[in-house]
């Protein structure tokens, strides 16, 4: 083995080769098989993908670095069960470009906010976080309340789409018109928006303020749809328990 | 720069800067706003002004014609220079967001200045400009003095590390304009991604091209070290980014990856950065100058080969253990554990190798600090592996896993060991590289090094007991069965240790202060080449 390293070290490109095996292997056996998993793992019927809105939000979750402190990821462990709600399956992000499961919890985990809060709490607690908790080391984010800038959204959907998403075309045209559809329910675009995404996305003016469609409407939008697109793991526990 | 290059290499640097430029102009006017416009002037501003400095030395007198004969250490030289400005900016941010997590209202009402993006500011520049700078230079130096040959051209060096200082400033400016990939340690945009790509095949082209020159028969393991850094970051790197523009005019993009894909090709890539950024190449300036500085050969030959390929060959499988108790499936959880586990006998041979190299030579370490940061780097590096493949078991991460126990171990590796390791070679280049004998300040070398160990120590410490805190408190639960302690009260028992976080990265920010302040003393007035031999490589046994 010495005799063949000695020699090994005398060939850079013999060098190069090794270290390229070596460095492959893992890699290789442990990425591969979760690309057949899309078909072991099935995606729940009921699995939504997010709205126009939802996703600007949700761009807007990654920009600020709001997955630097707070995971989307309940692991499987009693106490997270109590804290959070069902752990979370593979399914839930499958249509996650790119998942934001986090890795440090200086804030609580997000995978069940959903429903959790008013959106007035939330709008209240993102501009000036000790309002609402005191002891809140988060920061404040009082230049949300920006108008929003949907114009690439339809570029986004459309891509998307390509990478596997479901949206289909008029989803894809209608996008920005459905941005402002979801945020105001009494407008007539309204029609069209649960046309193609349901009744199950909620429809309010997220930040109380109808007259702008701003950055705040879509994280809360975001926030709120946030553990809601399937309710896969609530069965998925129930089948647990019994 | 420019009175090292021949007159038809600065010719030939006119025409690349001419062609960054108008890649810039292009960036800027294809975007027309927002992130990548900016970037697009940045590249145009930084073309333009090399093509100026360099057309300008036209006309000035070329080399001295010995030139080809003597090892080209100018890139090395302003290597370490931006090292040394990364550290500072990178460090800095680092103290400054420790402090934003103890006292939240002090952060300014301006999204740039927000913790969320400051955060990678700090990951990015202090690992991929403090770190990655510190590598491109040691490796120029170490590849010529182990293969006693000039790098292959005089050219390429420049592009390597202005190039990829454009893709580290791209990144940093990016965040705090709000531009994020959002994929922890490859946030940067994909034209970022991509210009680093071209830079990177340079630098793989130019390590290559000097090792066939070389003049002796066997690559020195440093090399091999080096080696592995450039080839597996370049495989991780492609990977994980692999992304789809929204628009070629905008940055924004979205990885190719989703869900469980991405969180374990993320997670490979998450953590082979630290393996072969973070500890590969800084294992290769280790091997490299802690015998230079003890004058003592490695201790053995036999025991590097094993800990290199068994550092290469395991931690590619060990992704995997950052997703303990998530969706991932089970069998890919247990072999990360398993390899984490295997990991710590090469990584705990690298280190024995180092500190074993030191035994006959403890007098120098107890008398040269500069030598003394090596040994504690290598003491950090063993204990950090320790760490590392303990916080693997699964029940231990339970606990550890999204607390400060993690930050803790992150900068028991990085300050304790990366940034150790860089300072020994620092302070072991500097006067070499300019003629001297000895850093300007031998009492700021001490100085710093006290202040970097106790700074390393409150840092870690502080970090272990918040964590630990943390999860016991997450996880209490009182006689009724009702989870003990609401989150934010886990929040509020923070506060203490953030405050000690923060004082000790003061102390270690402080040292690398007093160290940019030394080299530059060091440097300035600098006396003509490196006074040095060529190291004789020690053959195999
Ligand atoms: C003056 C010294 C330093 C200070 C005060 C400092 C401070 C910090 C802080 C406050 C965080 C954020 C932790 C959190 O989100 O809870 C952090 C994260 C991080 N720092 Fe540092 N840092 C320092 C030096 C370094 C060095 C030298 C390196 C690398 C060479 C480094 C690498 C990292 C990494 C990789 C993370 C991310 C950790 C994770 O995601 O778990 N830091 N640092
Ligand atoms: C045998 C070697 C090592 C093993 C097995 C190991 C293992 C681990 C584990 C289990 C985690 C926690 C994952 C989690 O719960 O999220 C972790 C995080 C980390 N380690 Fe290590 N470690 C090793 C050495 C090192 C060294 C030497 C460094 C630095 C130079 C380092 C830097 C990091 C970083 C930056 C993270 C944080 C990643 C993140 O969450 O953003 N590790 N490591």
């Amino acid at each position: 083995m010495l005799k063949l390293h000695y020699n090994l070290e005398k060939v850079s490109m013999g060098l190069v080769a090794a270290i390229i095996v070596a460095a492959s292997i893992g890699g290789i056996v442990e990425i591969a098989p979760l690309f057949t998993i899309d078909k072991t793992v099935e995606i729940p019927e009921d699995l939504r993908s997010y709205t126009p809105l939802e996703l600007a939000g949700r761009e807007i979750y990654i920009r600020e670095g709001c997955y630097a402190c707070h995971s989307q990821m309940v692991r499987s462990l009693a106490d997270e069960l109590d804290r959070y709600g069902p752990y979370s399956l593979a399914a839930e992000s499958a249509y996650d470009h790119p998942m934001l499961w986090g890795s440090k919890r200086t804030g609580p985990d997000l995978a069940r906010l959903g429903g959790k809060y008013s959106d007035e709490w939330h709008v209240a607690h993102l501009i000036d976080p000790r309002s609402v908790v005191p002891a809140s080391i988060m920061p404040s984010y009082p230049w949300l309340t920006r108008t929003l800038d949907t114009d690439l959204l339809s570029d986004a959907l459309a891509t998307l789409a390509r990478l596997g998403v479901p949206y289909d075309e008029d989803m894809i045209a209608a996008a920005e018109a459905d941005a402002l559809a979801q945020s105001h329910p009494d407008s007539d675009a309204v029609d069209g928006f649960l046309e193609r995404y349901g009744e199950r996305p909620a429809t309010r003016v997220f930040d109380g303020d109808p007259s702008r469609l701003t950055e705040i409407d879509a994280l809360v939008a975001y926030l709120q749809s946030l553990g809601t697109l399937t309710d896969a793991p609530y069965r998925t526990l129930a089948e647990d328990i019994q | 720069m420019t009175e090292t290059l021949s007159i038809s290499e600065r010719r030939i640097g006119v025409v690349l800067s001419v062609l960054l430029a108008l890649t810039g102009l292009v960036m800027a006017a294809a975007a027309r706003h927002g992130v990548m416009s900016t970037h697009g002037f940045m590249a145009l501003g930084l073309g333009i002004g090399l093509a100026f400095l360099l057309a300008g030395a036209l006309h000035d007198p070329e080399p001295p014609t010995d030139r080809l004969r003597r090892y080209y250490d100018a890139p090395t030289r302003f290597g370490i220079v931006m090292t040394l400005i990364w550290a500072i900016i990178g460090m800095g941010i680092g103290v400054w967001v420790a402090a934003l997590l103890y006292w939240p209202e002090a952060t300014p009402p301006w999204p740039a200045t927000s913790f969320g993006r400051l955060r990678p500011v700090h990951t990015t520049g202090i690992i991929f400009g403090f770190g990655g700078n510190a590598l491109v230079a040691t490796s120029f130096h170490v590849l010529q003095r182990t293969s006693r040959a000039r790098l292959a051209d005089s050219v390429s060096p420049w592009v390597v590390l202005i190039g990829y200082n454009l893709f580290c400033a791209w990144a940093v400016t990016g965040y705090l304009m709000g531009s994020t990939q959002s994929k922890e340690y490859a946030e940067a945009e994909w034209y970022a991604d991509l210009w680093l790509v071209v830079i990177w095949v340079t630098y793989f082209a130019l390590y290559i091209r000097t090792l066939a020159r070389r003049n002796e028969p066997h690559i020195y393991v440093a090399n091999w070290y080096y080696l592995a850094f450039i080839l597996v970051v370049a495989m991780l790197h492609i990977v994980n980014n692999l992304a789809l523009p929204v628009r070629w005019t905008a940055a924004e993009s979205f990885p190719v990856w989703s869900g469980v894909q991405d969180a374990m090709v993320q997670w490979w890539y998450g953590h082979n950065a630290v393996a072969f950024f973070l500890t590969a190449g800084f294992l290769g300036m280790l091997y490299y100058f802690l015998p230079v500085r003890s004058g003592r050969p490695i201790w053995s030959y036999r025991l590097s080969i094993v800990s290199f390929w068994g550092i290469t060959f395991f931690y590619i499988w060990v992704g995997s253990h950052h997703l303990h108790y998530t969706a991932l499936p089970y069998w890919a959880q247990t072999l990360g554990m398993t390899f984490s586990v295997m990991l710590l006998v090469p990584s705990w041979a690298s280190a024995g190798n180092a500190i074993a190299t030191l035994n006959g030579a403890w007098h120098k370490v107890r008398d040269d600090a500069t030598l003394r940061f090596m040994f504690v780097a290598a003491v950090f590096y063993g204990l950090s592996t320790f760490e590392g493949s303990f916080l693997a078991i699964r029940p231990v991460n339970s606990l550890s896993h999204y607390t400060d126990w993690t930050v803790g171990h992150v900068h028991s590796g990085t300050l304790g060991w990366v940034a150790m390791i860089v300072f020994g070679a620092i302070y072991t280049l500097v006067p070499q590289l300019n003629g001297k004998t000895e850093m300007a300040s031998l009492r700021a070398v001490e100085w710093h090094f006290w202040l970097a160990v106790t700074g390393t120590l409150v840092y870690v410490v502080s970090m272990w007991n918040a964590g630990i805190t943390q999860g016991l408190m997450w996880r209490a639960y009182d006689e009724n069965g009702a989870l003990s302690y609401s989150f934010v009260q886990s929040v509020e028992a923070m506060a203490p240790y953030y405050l000690l976080r923060t004082i000790g990265g003061g102390l270690f920010l402080t040292g690398a202060a007093i160290c940019a302040w030394n080299c530059r003393a060091t440097m300035r007035g600098a006396a003509g080449h490196a006074a040095d031999r060529p190291l004789a490589v020690q053959p195999a046994e």
